[in-house]
C-alpha cells in the first residue's frame, strides 16, 4: 500500500506542474482541504479559485478560464462534478469542446465513512458517453502524478477520476503514461485481466495468485477508459479467449461495458465483470473491507477469471 | 462617455432593422426558430456588433477582442444575422440556417461558425462562462471586455445566480451582464411562470450595479454600454427592458411567438411593419 493516498499524490503533483507551466488553473468547490487542491492553492493563491457549493457554475467558471486561453482543473467530489454539474460539462465543456480538465477526487467507495451519497459509482459512465471527453482513472500514485503533465498537455476535456484513499502501488519511478495507451503488466494466454484504477493493485494479486496455481495470466492497465486502447484489448480476446474486467465503478458503462461494446464488434470472448452489481453499496469502516464486502474482492477477481476460461470454446 | 450622434443612432437603428428582418426571413425559410426573443435583442445586438464591440470580424481569434456571450441562445437567428452583416461569413450562409451542409446550427455553436465564442442553447450558462474569462484576463496575457446576454428565463436558472455570486466576489468589473428583461417565456408571461421580482432588487444585493434603460432606445443602449466600463468598483449589469417580439405588433409580448413560424400572410405583414418601422 502506498504511504499516501492518492489524493495527496494528486494534489502534490499539480502542484509541482502549477511550476511547469503557468497557464494552468485551479478551481475547487470548497473542498480543496479533501481533494488536496489547496497543496496548489498555498503556492498559487492567484491561480486558485475557491468558489463554494457552486459546482454547476464551477464548471462554466473552468469553461471562461479555458476560452480566455488557460488550463483549468476544475475540482469537487467525482459525484458531485458529474452529477451536479453533469449538463454544463455536457453543453460547455464537451459540446464546446473547452479545455477543461475535470477531476474527480473520492472516486469510487473510497469515501468510505460518508456512504453512498458520496460514493461515486457512475461517473465513468456518465462520462464516457460524452463526445469528445477523455476518460481517466490512474491506477497508483506514481500514475496519477504523471497522468497530470499528461491531462494538462491533453488538448482538450478530460475527466479524471481520483481515490481518496492510500491505493496499492502498482508502478515504479520510471513509469510513463500516454493518454489512450493500455499498458502490459504481464503477457499470458490464459486469461486476461483487465484492470483500472484503484482495482489494479487488486487485479495484481489475483493475477499472483492465478499464475501460482499455474495459470498463464495476462494482466493489462487501462488508465484511460476512453478513448480506449481497442488494439491492445483485441489482441488480449483473440490470444486469450477469456476477460475479467475490474473496476471500482458500477458494471454499467464503465470499464467492464467499454470492453464489452469494443470487443462485441470484432473479437466476442468470454467476459466477466468486477464492480458493483447495479447497486449504491453502503457505508463502512474502511476503504478496503468496504470494496472487499460489496464484490470488489481479490476472490472476486479470481472467481471471475476461473468463470470466463470455463467458458472459452 | 461619448455623445452618440444622431447619425451613428439612425445607423444602429437601421443594422437593428437588418437583424430583425434578416431573423423573420431565416425563421420563415427554415419553418423553425424563435423569433419572440430574437427581436428583443435586436436593438442591442446591433449596438453590440456594430459599434461598442471591440471587434475585428477579419481575425475572428484576435486576442484582445471583446467577448460577447449570447447566453440565451434560442435567439442564435438575430445572433447569426448580425455577424453575417457584420462581415464574419457571408450573408448567403444564412440561408443554410439548420441545413446540413451549412455551419449555422439551430443554437449558436462556437466550433462551427466564426464570431461565436460560446455555444449555448440551454438557458444560464453565459453569466458563469463570462466570469471565467474575465478572470482569466488577469491572469496576464491580452485584455478585453466581457459581455453576456441573459434573458429572464436565464435568470430563472440557479446556475445564473452562482455566477452572479462569483461575479460579485472576484468583482469582475471586466464584465458587463445585459439582461434582455422580456417579460415573457415559452410557456407565458415570467412574472406568472416564475417571478423575478424585484430584479434590481436581486441584482444590487448579489453585489452589481445596475443601470436599467429602454432595451429598445438605441441612445440609452449606447450610453449604458460606455457607462458600465466606467464603473469599476464591481460588476454591472444592464437591466433593459425589452418587448417580446418587438418590431412586429401581432407577435409583441405574445409567448405564442416565442417559438412560432408566421404563416405566408403573418409573414407579409410582419415584413411589412418592419420595412416601415422606424
Amino acid at each position: 500500500m502506498a504511504e499516501v493516498p492518492q489524493r495527496q499524490a494528486y494534489g502534490a503533483a499539480l502542484a509541482e506542474y502549477g511550476e511547469r507551466n503557468p497557464d494552468v488553473v485551479v478551481l475547487d468547490a470548497d473542498v480543496s482541504s479533501s481533494t488536496l487542491t489547496k497543496l496548489f492553492a498555498d503556492r498559487y493563491p492567484t491561480r486558485f479559485f475557491n468558489l463554494g457549493v457552486t459546482e454547476a457554475s464551477m464548471v462554466d467558471v473552468g469553461v471562461g478560464l479555458a476560452l480566455g486561453g488557460k488550463i483549468p482543473f476544475v475540482n469537487t467530489f467525482a459525484a458531485l462534478l458529474t452529477l451536479r454539474a453533469c449538463e454544463q460539462i455536457r453543453t460547455c465543456v464537451a459540446y464546446a469542446r473547452a479545455n477543461v480538465k475535470l477531476v474527480g477526487g473520492y472516486s469510487g467507495l473510497s469515501d468510505y465513512k460518508d456512504g453512498p451519497t458520496h460514493f461515486a459509482v457512475n461517473d465513468v459512465a456518465l462520462m464516457r458517453s460524452m463526445p469528445n471527453m477523455a476518460v481517466i482513472a490512474p491506477a497508483d500514485n506514481i500514475e496519477a502524478a504523471r497522468m497530470v503533465a499528461a491531462v494538462a498537455e491533453y488538448d482538450g476535456p478530460v475527466y479524471m477520476r481520483i481515490s481518496r484513499a492510500a491505493v496499492p502501488d502498482v508502478f515504479g519511478p520510471d513509469h510513463q503514461v500516454q493518454i489512450g495507451k493500455g499498458i502490459t503488466l504481464r503477457t499470458g494466454r490464459d486469461v486476461t485481466i483487465v484492470g483500472s484504477g484503484s482495482m489494479m493493485g487488486r487485479c495484481v494479486q489475483a493475477a499472483n495468485q492465478l499464475v501460482a496455481e499455474g495459470i498463464d495470466v495476462r494482466l493489462l492497465n487501462i488508465h484511460t477508459l476512453k478513448p480506449l486502447d481497442v488494439d491492445l484489448l483485441q489482441q488480449a480476446a483473440e490470444e486469450t479467449g477469456a476477460l475479467v474486467t475490474a473496476e471500482d465503478h458500477s458494471v454499467i458503462g464503465g470499464l467492464g461495458g467499454a470492453v464489452a461494446e469494443a470487443l462485441g464488434r470484432t473479437r466476442p470472448a468470454a467476459l466477466e465483470y468486477v464492480g458493483l452489481q447495479d447497486t449504491f453499496a453502503g457505508t463502512g469502516l474502511d476503504t478496503e473491507s468496504l470494496m472487499d464486502a460489496w464484490g470488489l474482492s481479490v476472490a472476486d477477481i479470481v472467481d471471475a477469471a476461473r468463470r470466463a476460461m470455463a467458458r472459452k470454446r | 462617455m461619448h455623445l452618440h450622434t444622431e447619425k451613428l443612432i439612425g445607423e444602429l437603428q437601421d443594422a437593428a432593422r437588418q437583424i430583425r428582418l434578416d431573423t423573420l426571413d431565416m425563421v420563415y425559410r427554415r419553418q423553425a426558430g424563435h423569433p419572440g426573443g430574437s427581436f428583443s435583442a435586436a436593438d442591442i445586438l446591433a449596438a453590440l456588433y456594430f459599434h461598442h464591440l471591440k471587434i475585428d470580424p477579419d481575425n475572428p481569434g484576435w486576442a484582445e477582442r471583446d467577448r460577447f456571450i449570447l447566453s440565451k441562445g434560442h435567439a442564435a437567428a438575430a445572433l447569426y444575422a448580425a455577424l453575417a452583416r457584420r462581415g464574419y461569413f457571408p450573408v448567403a450562409d444564412l440561408e443554410k440556417w439548420g441545413h446540413l451542409d451549412g455551419h449555422l446550427q439551430g443554437h449558436p455553436d462556437r466550433i462551427k461558425t466564426p464570431g461565436v465564442e460560446m455555444s449555448s442553447g440551454f438557458l444560464g450558462h453565459g453569466l458563469s462562462i463570462a466570469v471565467g474569462m474575465a478572470l482569466a484576463q488577469r491572469l496576464g496575457g491580452p485584455r478585453y471586455h466581457v459581455y453576456a446576454l441573459m434573458s429572464d428565463g436565464c435568470m430563472q436558472s440557479g446556475v445564473a445566480w452562482e455566477g452572479a455570486l462569483t461575479a460579485a466576489k472576484y468583482k469582475t468589473t471586466e464584465l458587463t451582464v445585459i439582461m434582455d428583461y422580456n417579460d415573457v417565456q415559452l410557456d407565458g408571461a415570467a412574472h406568472e411562470i416564475m417571478p423575478l421580482e424585484p430584479i434590481v432588487d436581486k441584482w444590487k444585493a448579489f453585489g452589481f450595479a445596475v443601470l436599467e434603460i429602454n432595451g429598445h432606445n438605441m441612445r440609452q443602449i449606447l450610453d449604458a454600454l460606455d457607462m458600465a466600463l466606467e464603473i469599476h468598483s464591481k460588476p454591472t449589469v444592464i437591466l433593459a427592458h425589452t418587448t417580446k417580439g418587438k418590431g412586429v405588433s401581432f407577435m409583441e409580448n405574445t409567448a405564442a411567438w416565442h417559438g412560432a413560424v408566421p404563416n405566408p400572410e403573418q409573414y407579409a405583414k410582419a415584413r411589412a411593419e418592419l420595412l416601415g418601422g422606424a
